[in-house]
């Protein structure tokens, strides 16, 4: 390009610099167009319900559903604090807090449990020849063709009393009596750990395929011990991949549903149990939409921890 | 452009509303899923050339959301007895007097004067049941007609035990077992209902709707059950036996209703008065295991309904226990006593 001091400006260059201007506008149009579809979808599916339950969670509950427009911190307050049904003294809601904590802790352990389980599987994909790997991706995605109610349902049928590993182990004598795992919270924890393994695996390969075996290679050269390589080496390269595994384990486990109703065996609720409840028997809208809203608050706030806290790390690394 | 999005979804969707208001020889029914017996579809749409469309639901209060959001197309639904009283109070049913209808003769006179719809002038019988629970004979051999088995459990069923995930059946089964009235505000009442259900439920294993399953696979030797599941439970563990508490337990009866609005008025009359013809009545028991309250239907019904224990109550039951909606005081301490059950 010609800078503008050299020469003075002739008709024909400043036609030429407004061909450009068009020029790029309608390339920045045709890619808003492009973009189009997707704001919108965006916009209708994401962001107006999200708007209805940001608005809906300050007003108080119709009588059988629905809501009364009148505003209301009603929901809000009723989550952290409870006036005692039998003698009217304000606590702090521990049924709430025992609720979020339970989901939480559930959800951390399983996201440790596919961390654990997930980073081997994913490294040993990693190190096998390119042809190989597609192979083992395809099985790693492969209960995702079915449906997760179903592959739920398999669980259940695998781990009840009568079930397929109790059977065995009793035919086998080995025990006598079956072990109960189902209905309590070791199988809500080993369901979602199955539900959500994959998507620990994925990110930690996408990590661990551009790892550079020569570096392994150069720390052992160098003496490190095969820890020392671990912990220095290969856990500081995967980490986009931990980090981005991490958190698509945690989100989707603190806000599931089906696997703690069906492997729970409903006896004790998580966050998302409680907020559809709230939809239905108990006819409390605005609270299950200030439950949905809290629980949002939480992970966003989980997520920026981890975001900070992981560019900081890099930063001094 | 944006416009021209916004006109074509108009169009489509003033299109579609159009089609389902104007379409002639159609009926639209919502019901409860797997509800429904086929057999009584086609016989209507044979017999009166009209296209009936079926959906479902799986609880009272999902309809009840779905209906409220309006232009649902739907022209019959098929509510709970106290969802029907608080459909009449909120105005969402259509009138349409079955009282003066054809077939309503039918009618067990038992079944007209019921609190949610005195006289019938917005709802029919479809089928009728009770809310109690069934145990394994062979595993409890002791008498079963008593709420103790699920709040007092005996050694043998401690841990065996499932229950409706559905906070009005266990509180009332509660409430029954204490002795104290349905729909309560009592303080003092309530606090000894809390403190039992959170000491039984120590005992029991599971808390969900799927009770069949949870019998018929071994997972529980007990479970609160309504009597027609209780029928299709039995005939794969035929030890178990559907009991009726000397303390009490739950009757429902779900009804036909009209929408307002309806878009298929006139077919959706058709349709109430042809479900209280006898022979039409025996269709839906045979299909779904529950009675109809349409008096001369045993005739058509299966054998094994007219002497399924669980359908014929024994002369010494207690009469089941309708109960009617709560005011928003008592859903209120319902929910906390939940919340605190299920923490």
């Amino acid at each position: 390009m010609v800078a503008p001091a050299d020469i003075s400006p002739t008709s024909d260059s400043q036609k030429l610099a407004r061909a450009r201007q068009i020029d790029a506008r309608r390339k920045r149009n045709t890619r808003l167009y492009l973009l189009l579809p997707g704001l919108v979808i965006i916009g209708l599916f994401g962001l107006m319900p999200l708007s209805i339950t940001l608005v809906y969670s300050f007003l108080k509950p119709g009588s059988y559903g629905g809501v009364e427009w009148v505003f209301s911190l009603d929901a809000y307050v009723q989550f952290f604090v409870e006036r005692d049904i039998f003698d009217d003294t304000l606590s702090p809601n521990w049924a709430y807090i025992s609720i979020f904590s339970r989901s939480i802790g559930l959800s951390f352990g399983a996201t440790l449990g596919a961390l654990i389980l997930g980073f081997p599987t994913a490294y040993y994909i990693a190190s096998k020849p390119a042809h190989q790997r597609n192979f083992w991706l395809f099985l790693i995605t492969l209960p995702f063709w079915t449906n997760l109610l179903i592959r739920t349902y398999a669980m259940l049928i695998i781990i009840r009393d009568q079930g397929v590993i109790n059977l065995a182990l009793m035919n086998a004598g080995i025990i006598d009596k079956p072990i109960s795992i189902l209905y309590t919270d070791t199988a809500v924890f080993i369901g979602l750990i199955y539900s959500y393994l994959p998507f620990m695996v994925l990110p930690l390969y996408a990590s661990l395929e551009k790892l550079d075996l020569r570096l392994i290679e150069a720390a052992y050269d160098l003496y490190a011990s095969r820890f020392k390589v671990l912990t220095k080496i290969i856990l500081p390269l995967a980490k986009p991949g931990i980090v981005a595994g991490c958190i698509l384990v945690f989100i989707p486990g603190l806000g599931a549903y089906i696997t703690p109703e069906l492997l729970g065996g409903g006896k004790k609720l998580m966050i998302g149990n409680l907020i559809a409840i709230q939809f239905g028997s108990s006819r409390n809208w605005p609270f299950g939409s200030a439950a949905a809203l809290i629980l949002m608050a939480v992970v966003m706030l989980a997520l920026l921890l981890y975001v900070r806290h992981g560019a900081k790390g890099a930063r001094h690394g | 452009m944006k416009t021209k999005i916004i006109s074509t979804g108009l169009a489509l969707g003033l299109a579609m509303s159009g089609s389902v208001a104007l379409a002639e020889g159609t009926l639209n029914i919502y019901n409860w899923g797997n509800y429904t017996s086929p057999e009584l579809i086609t016989k209507f749409e044979e017999a009166f050339d009209i296209k009936v469309t079926i959906d479902g639901y799986d609880s009272n209060e999902t309809m009840l959301a779905k209906v409220k959001q309006g232009n649902t197309g739907y022209d019959i639904v098929v509510p709970g007895d106290y969802m029907i009283s608080i459909m009449i109070e909120q105005g969402l049913l259509e009138k349409i007097d079955p009282n003066t209808m054809e077939n309503f003769g039918n009618v067990d006179p038992k079944w007209v004067d019921v609190y949610w719809d005195p006289g019938r002038s917005y709802s029919v019988p479809w089928q009728w049941g009770t809310t109690s629970f069934v145990v394994d004979s062979e595993v409890y051999k002791g008498d079963i007609n008593t709420l103790a088995l699920i709040f007092d459990a005996p050694p043998e069923l401690k841990g065996r035990i499932n229950m409706l995930n559905d906070m009005n059946d266990v509180i009332n089964a509660g409430l029954r077992y204490l002795g104290y009235d349905r729909c309560n505000s009592n303080r003092e009442e309530l606090k000894a209902l809390t403190e039992l259900l959170i000491r039984a439920k120590a005992d029991w294993r599971t808390m969900d709707y799927s009770t069949i399953e949870k019998l018929t696979s071994g997972d529980v030797d007990l479970s609160q059950n309504w009597n027609g599941a209780s029928m299709r439970a039995r005939a794969q563990r035929p030890s178990l036996v559907y009991a009726y508490p000397k303390e009490g337990f739950t009757g429902w009866m779900d009804n036909v209703a009209v929408l307002k609005g309806a878009p298929n008025l006139e077919n959706a009359k058709l349709f109430v008065n042809f479900i209280m013809d006898p022979e039409n009545a025996a269709l839906i028991s045979n299909f779904a295991s529950y009675a109809n309250g349409i008096t001369g239907s045993a005739p058509f019904m299966k054998p094994e309904l007219g002497s399924a224990p669980e359908i014929v109550m024994p002369a010494d039951a207690p009469a089941p226990d309708f109960v009617p909606p709560c005011n928003q005081e008592v859903v209120d301490f319902y929910n906390k006593i939940w919340t605190k059950l299920k923490q």
